[in-house]
């Protein structure tokens, strides 16, 4: 039944619906009275009649249904009629004011609003409110809520009733008009049912009877591209892939095609105990140890997870890291560079050398015998007479003390009066003469230990002294000393002009050298006792010499700078060798007894032998101890060297130098002696071999000699 | 003399690597194809022994591919199949932007597709270096399997994976060569013994993945394209070596039991048929018949230079490997439907055992739960309401410890709602100084047929005794208080009176031992002073590595002491509540 009321309603010709457009019309001058704007509308609405028409179909339908439902009284609706005009025409209401739709900001700072249809200003409404006269008015005012201000006319506006409902409804979302529903039951334009009656009543065209001669010329091309074999059938999609014993014919012994060096991906990490739901209560972290597992960088931890315990199956959840350690194994696989590692299984008991035993090398000194204390500074040098029954020592106190050597009482105390940094016994038996190193001057001291002829003879040597006829310009002093020295045993006193750091004796016992503390030519002297005439064998410095050495037997002459030893002819007057010891600072050095090996110790705790006749690089370097070393010993005798170090330790090895110049020096350690306490940092200052006996004296910093046996 | 200078780095080791950027010019192939054909053909980096010398003397941080690598690269059909999806992308771009829709169905039709067939014969010559191989191809397969059917990767795949990765389970069970199992906090290892190669895999618990946003998918998902093909020839060839079909059937019995009755049927047998081959209840049909004699006695062929004792040993192992093989056979397992379903029925069955489920939880229940001749019903709850006589109630990881004992493990330890004994790995084998944690000592003794037994209980009377002692102890160590006293007053009254005496001196008695032990010591370590620089550096770090392994042994020995010392106290304690 609607579809031939809309169809009617297209045409707007029928008598039928004239009555609604009549009471429409009537509605219309009912409205005319109400407000002057509707009635401008209307007169648009007359002016232009074409366009009329269109409202009246807009809201067909819903009359159409108000009619269908049941006719209702012609008064009621003619009634609310003209409130729709109301709502329609509003925004055209108020044409006072003609500045049109602009911005009314425009007009903020004028005294004027716009402008009326004659062109005059427009003045805003007086408004000195306050806050307090707003405040106040909204106290007062019941209808304050209500009133807006209307922004053409700057006037303030009382919101009706209906108004105020418009709003609410609006803000509620909900359709302004009240008696809308938007609900209404959609009715289609066109229908969904198949109608028997085509729309139109145009007969079919002619060609779509014929055969089209496009598509027969387009169906013979594709038929002759087929015959031609241009188009090929579509292929059957594959969506399963098919399998097949790819290795039916499998060659066993080929190897990778690719290259000979592929390394195949290592194989997962299979886990341990400690990854159970379950583990042994020992697997589990204890807190300090979570704790510092979760401080460490995801790469050093050894676990990449924490082991933890569930009571049971139903527990476990899921791990949290599954697809990211598989994603990382597959980044493994494909970016990490492989490398075969040849992973050294050796028995670390292999790699220890294999030596002659210590008890096979005996003698040597084993144990601490006798400690000499009397000192109560650090003992710096020490020094044992020929004959091996006399120790001298000398000290940071300011004295020099001599020992017997069996029963380590103190036999004599001589004090010099500064430190004394070196101490020589003269190595000639049959003179009784010690020197002594104390700040700018050697002291030749004549102990009177011993055999009385001996020192008697030694005083009449130096006594016998006679001054030559010219004197000879001398680097040194030569002093004879005071009868009050004489009484204490110092003989000769040998001035420089330098502070001392060692002296030395020939091995003939006439000659010493001493070494001065300057970085000049004069560092190196060499003093004969018996003429008392020093001279100076060096034109040039090459360094600053640590400690000088004279050969035991030939006349060689070593010097030992900071990193080189030299050794000079001294018959010659020329350097026959310089030593590399490989090391930054050499501290000491000493000769073998036979005079082929030479061992240096240095400051960066290494000890190099030197096979003279092998090379000028050490044979070997010995990294025994774990502090600077301070000084190293031969024996006179036996195949014997030691080194004292700041460690405190003294280590005393087995050197033997065969005679057969074909077999290399065996350097065997044998002993870590230990006892001396460490004072500020310094622990062995002096090492020294009894002359006879396979025994060692060491002086160190807490101002005692100890006598290893 | 004379000549043309040489110039740098045209020679040696400059000339064997290329670096990846050049690489990928000479393939002219984007980064991602160059990452996918990588992967694809297993082409790793290099690290050159003179990274300098080969980065013609700057020090970056460059990749470095084996110039051969990459020369071999350059021959594969692969390269252009890459070449021609890439046109292809382009064209159907072109497509969808003129919205010629036709069109860009018409090459959607004609998608280039590639396979990966002669790459894994390629990277695989012989059968054995492709199960050797087989790790982290199942690993892969059986996570893609459980993740959802939406996005992440291609359903296909997804599907393909399962199928797969069911089809190397059904292997499994056939074969019967599952040989260790291990619960662990990441997932479930299974370890199996495939042509005498074991094959390690891990599946995660059945979870629902959280997926993470830092991972690259398309690089996993191009490890899974190879990983599929290569496990899909893998499984046609293991399947064929036990005569079986492949694709899987069901035997044509078990399917009879299998069909719901009529009526009852959710879906067709053709697509329920992966889910029946999932449950992994049935056994598979065989090409020929099986014949009843298939334990053949294996024919001894002596090796030479095998002696009589080998020969022995040998055969022992076989036989402790074919008892392993039946663990569970004569066995009826029920599951409950707490119970992981798939990783517990398929390890029952792979020793031998039968399993069934509640007919809801899954396809395939075989039996219910009110069959009498049930042996074990697996729980994982805390009790078990409405017990049946005449079966044991147990947890999950009953099977799991007794698959990796080799033995049916006393039931006792594995009742519902018990504390568990943990469970270890089965992967571990310890070493001679290693921690070997006293749960793994009293298995070794019960595999070596001792009866730890009746230790426990001796045990737990001895800590009774002790309980008992430790009373008397502490009156004992009041009485002996005094007593010690008493000695010290006597002593000292002696010394007093012999204090003025002269008493024959004791003669010291020396530990000879200990004397030499301290020359031996004494003696290797001067021997230590002169090694040389290099060996000694080797050796420190050996002995550094021994001290760790020792230092941490005892960590954990302790560890369990002190752990052990307070379950003992706590015991001691709760007792004495109930006594009180």
């Amino acid at each position: 039944m609607e579809q031939p009321l809309e169809l009617e309603s297209d045409d707007d010709l029928t008598d039928s619906e004239e009555s609604v457009y009549s009471g429409l019309e009537d509605s219309g001058s009912d409205s005319t009275n109400s407000s002057a704007g509707e009635e401008e509308e209307d007169e648009e609405e007359r002016e232009e009649p074409g366009n009329g028409g269109a409202p009246e179909v807009k809201g067909a339908p819903r009359k159409s249904k108000a009619l269908g439902a049941d006719p209702p009284p012609k008064d009621s609706e003619g009634l609310s009629v003209p409130d729709e005009y109301e709502e329609d025409s509003s925004d055209e209401e108020d044409i006072r004011n003609t500045v049109g739709n602009i911005p009314m900001e425009w007009y903020q700072d004028f005294p004027h609003i716009g402008y009326d249809l004659e062109g005059k200003r427009i003045y805003k409404p007086i408004r000195n409110k306050d806050e307090l006269d707003k405040f106040l008015e909204k106290m007062e005012n019941p209808d304050y809520w209500r009133t807006v201000q209307d922004k053409m006319t700057g006037a303030d506006i009382k919101l009706t009733d209906e108004q105020v409902d418009l709003v609410h409804r609006l803000q509620k979302g909900q359709f302004g008009d009240v008696h809308f529903n938007p609900y209404e039951p959609a009715i289609d334009f066109f229908t969904h049912e198949v109608m028997i009656h085509p729309v139109t009543n145009r007969p079919a065209d002619k060609r779509s009877f014929i055969p089209s001669l496009i598509e027969k010329e387009k169906v013979s091309k594709l038929v002759h591209a087929i015959k031609m074999g241009w188009i090929k059938p579509r292929k059957p999609k594959e969506d399963t892939p098919t399998y097949y014993d790819l290795w039916a014919h499998e060659d066993p012994n080929s190897i990778l095609g690719r290259h000979k060096m592929h390394v195949p991906a290592p194989k997962m990490k299979l886990p341990g105990h400690e990854e159970s739901y379950n583990p042994p209560p020992e697997y589990l972290l204890s807190e300090e140890e979570k704790l510092a597992w979760e401080q460490q960088e995801p790469a050093e931890r050894r676990l990449n997870f924490v082991p933890q315990q569930y009571r049971c199956l139903r527990a476990v959840p899921a791990y949290p890291r599954f697809i990211h350690e598989r994603f990382e194994r597959c980044l493994d696989l494909y970016l990490c560079p492989r490398q075969r590692k040849m992973r050294v299984n050796v028995d670390p008991e292999d790699l220890i050398p294999k030596l002659p035993k210590p008890r096979d090398l005996q003698p040597f000194p084993t144990t601490q015998a006798l400690v000499y204390r009397g000192h109560s500074s650090l003992v710096r040098c020490l020094s044992v007479s020929p004959s091996g029954q006399w120790l001298a020592s000398g000290s940071d106190d300011g004295t020099v003390r001599f020992w017997e050597v069996c029963t380590a009482r103190c036999m004599k105390t001589l004090p010099v009066g500064g430190v004394v940094k070196s101490i020589a016994w003269n190595p000639n038996p049959t003179v009784c003469l010690v020197a002594i190193c104390v700040e700018q001057s050697v002291l030749l001291v004549n102990p009177c230990l011993g055999d009385k002829l001996l020192y008697g003879a030694t005083d009449q040597v130096l006594e016998s002294y006679v001054p030559p006829e010219e004197e000879r310009v001398q680097p040194v002093q030569w002093v004879t000393a005071t009868s009050e020295e004489h009484s204490r045993g110092i003989r000769l006193t040998v001035q420089h002009s330098k502070a001392l750091k060692q002296v030395t004796w020939h091995g003939k016992g006439d000659y010493f050298a001493t070494v001065v503390a300057d970085n000049s030519n004069m560092q190196v002297l060499i003093h004969q006792t018996s003429k008392r005439w020093s001279q100076n064998p060096f034109r040039k410095s090459k360094g600053l010499v640590q400690c000088v050495l004279f050969h035991p037997i030939r006349p060689y002459f070593f010097v030992a700078t900071q990193r080189y030893v030299r050794v000079y002819n001294l018959l010659k007057q020329e350097l026959t060798k310089k030593l590399m010891a490989n090391c930054k600072w050499v501290s000491s050095m000493a000769i073998h007894p036979a005079g082929d090996n030479v061992i240096c110790g240095s400051y960066d705790s290494k000890l190099a032998w030197f096979d003279l006749d092998l090379s000028t690089r050490p044979y070997q370097l010995l990294r025994h101890h774990r502090k600077a070393l301070r000084s190293v010993a031969f024996h006179k005798h036996y195949p014997l060297f030691a080194s004292g170090s700041d460690d405190g330790t003294v280590i005393v090895c087995h050197g033997m130098v065969y005679n057969d110049l074909l077999q290399n020096p065996l350097l065997v350690p044998v002993k870590v002696l230990k006892g001396h306490a460490l004072t500020l940092d310094l622990g062995v200052l002096d090492v020294i071999f009894h002359p006879t006996q396979p025994w060692v004296f060491s002086s160190g910093a807490d101002g005692t000699v100890r006598l290893y046996t | 003399m004379g000549g043309l200078e040489k110039k740098k780095y045209q020679r040696g080791s400059a000339t064997n690597y290329i670096t990846r950027n050049k690489a990928r010019k000479k393939l002219q192939l984007s980064l991602p194809d160059f990452r996918r054909l990588c992967i694809l053909k297993g082409i790793y980096p290099h690290e050159p022994k003179h990274k300098k010398k080969v980065n013609k003397g700057s020090t970056a941080a460059r990749t470095f591919y084996l110039l051969k690598d990459i020369k071999f690269l350059l021959h594969e059909p692969i390269v252009n199949k890459f070449r021609e999806y890439k046109i292809f992308v382009r064209k159907l771009r072109k497509a969808y932007g003129k919205s010629e829709w036709g069109t860009a169905e018409r090459l959607k039709d004609n998608k280039p597709t590639y396979k990966l067939d002669h790459i894994v014969k390629e990277r695989y010559p012989t059968f054995v270096d492709a199960l050797r191989d087989l790790d982290d191809a199942l690993s892969m397969c059986f996570l893609f399997s459980t993740f959802p059917r939406t996005g992440k990767c291609h359903v296909q795949t997804i599907q393909l994976c399962r199928r797969l990765a069911v089809e190397f389970l059904n292997y499994v069970i056939a074969s019967r060569s599952l040989r260790k199992v291990f619960l662990s906090i990441k997932g479930i290892y299974y370890q199996a013994e495939v042509l005498g190669q074991p094959i390690t895999w891990i599946t995660p618990y059945a979870f629902a993945h959280d997926h993470p946003t830092d991972v690259d998918y398309r690089v996993m998902a191009t490890f899974t394209e190879f990983y599929t093909t290569l496990l899909g020839f893998v499984n046609f060839r293991l399947y064929h070596s036990l005569n079986l079909h492949y694709p899987p059937k069901i035997d044509g019995q078990a399917e009879v039991e299998l069909k719901p009755a009529e009526g009852k049927e959710y879906a067709m047998d053709s697509e329920s048929y992966l889910e029946k081959l999932s449950a992994l209840s049935a056994s598979l049909a065989r090409v020929v018949a099986p014949t009843q004699e298939d334990d053949v006695e294996m024919d001894e062929f002596p090796v030479e230079g095998e002696t009589a004792e080998q020969m022995d040993a040998r055969k022992k192992e076989q036989e402790a490997l074919e008892k392993h093989k039946k663990l569970f056979e004569g066995l009826r397992f029920f599951l409950n439907r707490e119970v992981p379903r798939e990783p517990l029925a398929f390890i029952i069955r792979c020793f031998g055992g039968q399993v069934s489920w509640d007919k809801s939880l899954c396809i395939g229940a075989t039996y219910d739960v009110r069959d009498p001749s049930i042996t074990h019903q697996i729980v994982d709850r805390p009790q078990v309401e409405q017990q049946v006589v005449g079966r044991y109630y147990l947890q999950p990881q009953w099977v799991f410890d007794s698959v990796n004992a080799k033995l049916c493990l006393p039931v006792a330890d594995y009742f519902p709602g018990v504390l568990l004994p943990p469970h270890l790995s089965p992967f571990v084998t310890e070493q001679e100084g290693d921690y070997i944690p006293p749960e793994k000592l009293k298995l070794l003794a019960m595999q070596r047929g001792e009866d730890p037994g009746e230790e426990s209980e001796e045990e737990e009377e001895e800590e009774e005794e002790e309980d008992d002692n430790d009373k008397e102890e502490e009156e004992e160590e009041e009485d002996e208080s005094e007593k010690e006293e008493e000695m010290k007053l006597k002593k000292m009254e002696e010394q007093k009176t012999q204090s003025n005496k002269v008493t024959a001196g004791k003669v010291r008695l020396e530990d000879k031992q200990r004397l030499e032990q301290e020359q031996q010591s004494e003696e290797k370590r001067l021997a230590i002073m002169m090694m040389k620089k290099r060996e000694k550096y080797l050796y420190k770090k050996i002995m550094f590595g021994k001290k760790r392994k020792i230092r941490e042994a005892n960590k954990l020995a302790a560890k369990r002491k002190a752990h052990d010392t307070a379950m003992k106290e706590e015991k001691k304690k709760t007792k004495k509540a109930r006594r009180a």
